[in-house]
């Protein structure tokens, strides 16, 4: 891209200043080989593939590895990044666990046949309606749909109490949400398995058609509801809590649960599964256990604000109890068809 | 004088690595291909009609608003810099050149943390009432960032072609009573004309293959729909055959660049000459400086000054701050070993094209131009099918990475390397040969050390581009493995700009040096000239 520098290449040729060509090369050469022999290699115990940030995960890890004095390294993306990948890879993928933010993803590897069996005793620590119901992928936490919306804007008795009322006209412009984000993508999912096609084509429209703004993901959307910029957006609950104790009461941002019955109040999980393919299995499951066990459990519930869903551990005091929303009748493993739901997005002109 | 037939014949010690080097730059076209058919034509036809006409003119529109914005910018940057009294020649030399050392997507989230809906001039104008500003997301804002970060392509190479220039027929237009606007407008203008057009296709093939800039500021163009298909989809085929057709469409960009670029390089080789008198300014001197110092400003005091602002408000705020020590680290070392391994590989080609004659140097080395037209982010999506399939091993390794930078640097180093190669005529060499030298011993004491000053330049060039490159090392970083790029990205992407703001200054910061060393050397050829 840079090649307009020939001319300085020109111009220190024709100085022929007396440098020597030799010593910084050398120099270069001796600073990178040794280092490069470090860079290669692979000496983890157990590979992780984690559509959840690194920032909320890679703490517990740490203390995992503290605790087990294994090794694990982890590739962080998107949900279905890391889906898509392990079907690239298949069989010879280094991956040894998949840790996914929607249960669509873990279906939907878990259709092209490339999760492992998870050994009853851990199944056995979440409750059914949070696990495979073929026994390979288990939930870690819960993650319920919300209305975020701005208290100084939205007094609380206007609030909608189903996501179709956002197409109401007196919603224009005042709404935002993120298509390309995966748990937007499995709230669309539920929206075609819970009311078909036609329908969530329709709400799509009606959404876009009423000024619906885009962004990246669900924290933009809560900024631009605290600032002012929108007034309500479809979000995760949790985000909320972690901006809250970060930026205290001042934050303009407060979680809205919408009707228990209706798709915009649906409980996904963020789940776990081991890949069929790993050399690794036992080392895997110790990561599993740790991830169900009472430590986790209150990180996921006191750091990242999800339920927790094992070891009896509660839920933090602000959220409504996982027992009172009567969450939408949809089995979780059937929102594993994301292919059908992107196509259409994009034949809404909702993704590019 | 240039290229006169030589009988000297290439050693295998050239040819070999040579073409290996070249196969090297191949395989991502291959594997790219490949992929997107694996499917069959039908999954074409449904990927293209899809969007794949909106996504060209969305394209092709910024890569021509930044194109013309660019120039608009840099051809009197260069006159003023090059042709006129000016104070301070070399010191404007060096800033107008050192926004090449903000990478696109830290000038994207500088433009979106200063002018966005939450970013730093609506906080000012909140007391005045102002509670949003309009919109900088889409076209206008990617065409900033693009511009900025990009204008200093088109004013090397002006500034570069000006300097070549003949003043004898200015100065004639001159004696004949023309004035100095009607000159510059019917003489020095047009004699530009390929040079500019030149980097004007320069700057259009980087606002087509940039990645980051229209990522932050969600402009719909190839790279961004290619990216959110890699991202969000569980199948890759539809990102690989829009990958293939972004790739197509920079092609036609190149093959109009090089075909000009052959061009304006006939003109340039014209004998050498006096120095023109530089112009006097008179009253447009205070004029000129303005214009000169707000180009600076906006391009480059601007956006170190936003990262400052935002990291000292996260420092105040007690945000967490990443840790950069480690990325940094990183950064640094892929830099060094990409420049060195990117260099090596290049030499025999850029030796083979300049020193021995016939047709098949020179196809090896257009040959090594081929992945000019594939953007970064489709080098790496190809590399990702590459490695999971072939690479064994050396899949999600720091080697995948190393091979995506030399793939995607070789023409940049072959570039800084040829250009003092060709300038040296071959009769050292010849008469070497006539006296009897083995071959061998002729390229190790003649040739190589003809290609130093060459290396001096590609060395910090080609560390500058990979310290800068996102979508890469975006995709193909080993698991673990932190990066400044990496980490800017990911604290951006949720707009936790305090946070991002550190590791974007320390990125800036590194790849600063090598962008002011290259900018001063040139300037000192320029007070040689």
């Amino acid at each position: 891209m840079l090649r307009p520098f020939f001319a300085a290449a020109r111009r220190i040729a024709v100085l022929q200043r007396p440098l020597r060509a030799a010593t910084p090369l050398a120099l270069a050469a001796t600073l990178a080989l040794p280092l490069l022999a470090a860079c290669g290699g692979d000496d983890a115990d157990i590979t992780v593939y984690s559509g959840r940030t690194e920032q909320l995960i890679q703490p517990i890890i740490d203390r995992f590895e503290e605790e087990s004095g294994l090794k694990v390294d982890v590739k962080y993306g998107s949900t279905s990044e890391m889906a898509a990948l392990l079907a690239e890879e298949g069989e010879d993928s280094p991956a040894d666990v998949f840790l996914a933010q929607d249960a669509g993803a873990l279906g939907a590897v878990s259709d092209q046949g490339l999760l492992g069996q998870l050994p009853e005793s851990l199944l056995s620590k979440v409750e059914p309606r949070f696990r495979a119901g073929n026994g390979q992928w288990v939930g870690l936490s819960g993650r319920a749909r919300v209305l975020v919306y701005n208290p100084d804007l939205v007094p609380e008795s206007e609030l909608p109490s189903t996501v179709e009322e956002l197409t109401d006209p007196k919603w224009k412009d005042r709404t935002g949400w993120s298509p390309p984000n995966g748990s937007f993508q499995a709230f669309v999912t539920a929206f075609r398995v819970d009311s078909g096609e036609e329908a969530t084509s329709e709400w799509l429209q009606a959404m876009k058609a009423n000024g619906v703004k885009d962004y990246p993901n669900n924290i933009t959307i809560l900024d631009a509801v605290a600032a002012g910029e929108i007034e309500v957006g479809l979000v995760n609950h949790y985000y909320l809590y972690e901006k809250l104790d970060d930026q205290g009461e001042g934050y303009k941002a407060r979680n809205h649960f919408l009707d228990g019955d209706d798709i915009g109040a649906l409980v996904n999980v963020a789940g776990i599964a081991v890949l069929a393919g790993s050399d690794h299995r036992e080392d895997a499951t110790a990561l599993l256990e740790f991830l169900l066990a009472e430590e986790a459990q209150h990180y996921f519930a006191e750091e990242t604000f999800e339920y927790p869903l094992a070891a009896g551990v509660a839920a933090d005091p602000r959220l409504v109890p996982l027992t009172d929303i009567e969450s939408p009748d949809i089995d979780l493993s059937e929102l594993d068809d994301l292919e059908g739901t992107l196509d259409l997005l994009r034949a809404n002109g909702v993704l590019p | 004088m240039f290229a006169p037939r030589s009988g000297l014949r290439a050693p295998a010690v050239l040819w070999i690595p040579g073409l290996l080097a070249v196969a090297l730059t191949l395989l991502p076209a291959w594997y790219l291909v490949d992929r997107s058919t694996d499917a069959g034509w039908a999954k074409w036809d449904e990927t293209l009609s899809r969007s794949a006409g909106e996504l060209l003119v969305n394209s092709l529109a910024l890569a021509a608003v930044v194109s013309m914005a660019s120039a608009t910018i840099a051809v009197p940057a260069a006159w003023l810099t090059v042709r006129c009294a000016l104070p301070g020649r070399r010191f404007w030399a060096v800033a107008l050149s050192l926004p090449l050392a903000i990478p696109s997507y830290v000038m994207g989230l500088t433009v979106v943390a200063a002018l966005g809906p939450r970013g730093i001039l609506q906080g000012w104008l909140e007391p005045f009432g102002v509670e949003r500003l309009p919109e900088i997301y889409g076209f206008w804002g990617a065409a900033l960032t693009l511009s900025a970060v990009s204008f200093p392509y088109v004013y090397l190479v002006v500034a570069a072609a000006m300097r070549a220039l003949d003043p004898s027929v200015e100065e004639a237009s001159l004696t004949l009573g023309k004035t100095r606007w009607t000159t510059f407008a019917r003489v020095t203008f047009p004699a530009l004309g390929s040079a500019l057009a030149a980097g004007l296709l320069l700057v259009a093939l980087y606002a087509l293959s940039d990645f980051g800039g229209v990522a932050m500021l969600r402009y719909d163009t190839f790279t961004r729909a290619i990216f959110i298909e890699y991202q969000s989809s569980f199948d890759r085929t539809a990102a690989a055959i829009l990958g293939v057709a972004l790739a197509g469409v920079a092609s036609v960009v190149l093959l109009a660049e090089l075909l000009v670029r052959a061009r304006s390089v006939e003109r340039m080789r014209a004998r050498r000459i006096a120095p023109p008198q530089p112009v006097a300014l008179g009253r447009w001197l205070w004029p000129s400086l303005t214009f000169l110092a707000s180009v600076v400003a906006v391009t480059l005091a601007l956006p170190v000054f936003v990262l400052v602002y935002w990291l000292v408000r996260g420092f105040r705020a007690g945000t967490e701050f990443p840790d950069v020590w480690t990325s940094f680290h990183h950064t640094l070392l892929l830099g060094c070993i990409g420049a060195v391994v990117t260099v090596v590989i290049a030499l025999p080609v850029a030796l083979l094209s300049t020193r021995y004659g016939g047709w098949a140097s020179r196809a090896l080395e257009q040959t090594a131009f081929v992945s000019h037209a594939l953007p970064g982010l489709v080098v790496a999506l190809s590399l990702v099918f590459f490695g999971i399939g072939y690479a064994g091993d050396l899949y999600q390794t720091t080697w995948m990475l190393l091979l995506a930078y030399v793939i995607l640097f070789l023409p940049n180093a072959l570039s800084a390397l040829r250009a003092p190669l060709q300038r040296q005529g071959r009769e050292l060499e010849e008469a070497a040969a006539a006296l009897g030298r083995a071959p061998l011993r002729v390229l190790a004491t003649i040739t190589v050390p003809l290609a130093r000053p060459g290396v001096y330049v590609a060395l910090p060039l080609v560390f500058l581009t990979v310290v800068k490159e996102l979508p890469a090392t975006l995709l193909l970083s080993p698991p673990g493995y932190r990066t400044l790029p990496g980490q800017i990205w990911s604290l951006s992407t949720n707009a936790s700009y305090g946070a991002a703001a550190f590791p974007a200054l320390v990125l800036v910061g590194l790849a600063a040096i090598p962008v002011a060393a290259l900018a001063w050397w040139g300037a000192l050829g320029d007070a040689d000239a």
